[in-house]
């Protein structure tokens, strides 16, 4: 008998045959030497500080997360994916702790003062994302004087 | 994630992306790429083990080293989530008077209080807190019991908000009582719906919901897709 497909499987069986957004060009920036490069994480977990603002079904804003908060909620609203892993290890889905340890061997420059989570789960055209949260999420990665953007879904 | 690669890059960042599903890195061409086969939920893979995640952040770095792009790379090494469900006793019925899953989440709660305390957050909240986890479990036995859905009081008003919570509830609190600390990647998923009063309960209102006649956003993401 064949054997049953995970969950995983189905999950990307189904959403690999979703349409996406298509970009006509795929933009390019050439970083610094990772060495000197200050780093950021951006995740679509919807993390949010505790006692913050959650995350609505259809969010598609983002918060704002200080290095130094651990106290973080995952606020994800798809029960399509293994949700405990966040809180049994943040490094799983949150690698702060992993690129504190990069700075301290000297493999980056620095780790950003502020990371930023936005939910998975938006509208099919990313409209706002595109033109809106993303952008504003980006001046202020700039801002920080952020270099590279690690981005992690769940 | 994609798309924000996209839009990052072009404001002047560098972006590196995990992508857990291939096609869709692949089709969307943002401009590089780490694809990572492993559990979802967990893009680096392996849960308490440092040098796993390091492997991933390296490999994703060494990325920025490439001249010209899109590039997608794909991690070496898949990771099957582990179909086998957490080694954890649920407590044993205690108030024969209560509804088994009503009982089953109250003799849990000192796990899950110890989980809390341990951690210092819980994403239990959205539209219960832990101590409405039982009443919000009659609820949904109420409505399995025939109660029509919209005369049940769900509470927070929000089936899937309503169910995550009942599932964060469970599992945070499994992690306490589990004979091992660090399960692999669906156990305790495996373990909530197919172990826990809560978890069949969940899966057997969703029917119910759905025989109702309530519309498919309400029951359908009470529990991951490919469970029935």
């Amino acid at each position: 008998m064949a054997e049953q497909p995970s969950g995983d499987a189905l999950i990307r069986a189904q959403v690999g045959q979703q349409p996406v957004p298509e970009f006509s060009e795929t933009a390019w920036t050439v970083p610094p030497p990772l060495s000197e490069a200050r780093v950021a994480v951006v995740t679509s977990a919807a993390l949010y500080p505790r006692g913050g603002e959650s995350f609505t079904v259809t969010d598609t804003s983002y918060r704002a997360l200080d290095h130094d908060d651990r106290q973080l909620v995952m606020g994800h609203w798809s029960p399509n994916f293994d949700r405990s892993a966040f809180g049994i290890d943040y490094n799983v889905v949150y690698p702060l702790a992993r690129l504190d340890e990069l700075v301290e061997q000297g493999i980056i420059g620095s780790v950003a003062s502020k990371h930023y989570a936005f939910a998975g789960n938006q509208p099919d055209d990313v409209a706002t994302i595109r033109n809106d949260s993303g952008p504003a999420c980006a001046a202020e990665l700039k801002a920080d004087g952020v270099d590279v953007v690690f981005l992690t879904p769940v | 994630m994609c798309t924000l690669a996209h839009v990052f890059e072009a404001a002047g960042l560098s972006t590196v992306t995990i992508t857990s599903i291939r096609s869709v890195g692949e089709r969307m061409r943002p401009p590089r790429v780490l694809h990572c086969e492993f559990p979802l939920g967990r893009p680096l893979g392996k849960t308490n083990d440092p040098d796993f995640q390091h492997d991933v952040l390296r490999r994703a770095f060494s990325l920025l080293e490439r001249d010209s792009g899109p590039v997608l790379d794909v991690h070496p090494e898949e990771i099957v989530g582990v179909e086998e469900p957490l080694s954890c006793t649920v407590p044993p019925r205690f108030d024969p008077d209560l509804a088994p899953a009503v009982d089953e989440a109250r003799g849990l709660r000192k796990a899950y209080d110890r989980a809390l305390a341990r951690r210092g957050v819980s994403e239990v909240g959205n539209a219960v807190d832990a101590d409405g986890v039982p009443h919000a479990l009659d609820v949904l036995q109420n409505i399995v019991n025939g109660t029509p859905w919209k005369e049940a009081g769900i509470p927070g008003g929000h089936t899937t908000a309503l169910a995550n919570d009942i599932r964060a509830y469970y599992e945070e609190a499994a992690l306490e009582l589990a004979d091992a600390p660090n399960p692999g990647g669906h156990q305790t998923e495996d373990w909530f719906f197919e172990r826990t009063e809560a978890g069949k309960l969940i899966l057997t209102v969703r029917k119910a919901l759905a025989a109702q006649g309530a519309p498919q956003p309400v029951w359908f993401f009470m529990a991951p897709m490919y469970r029935s």
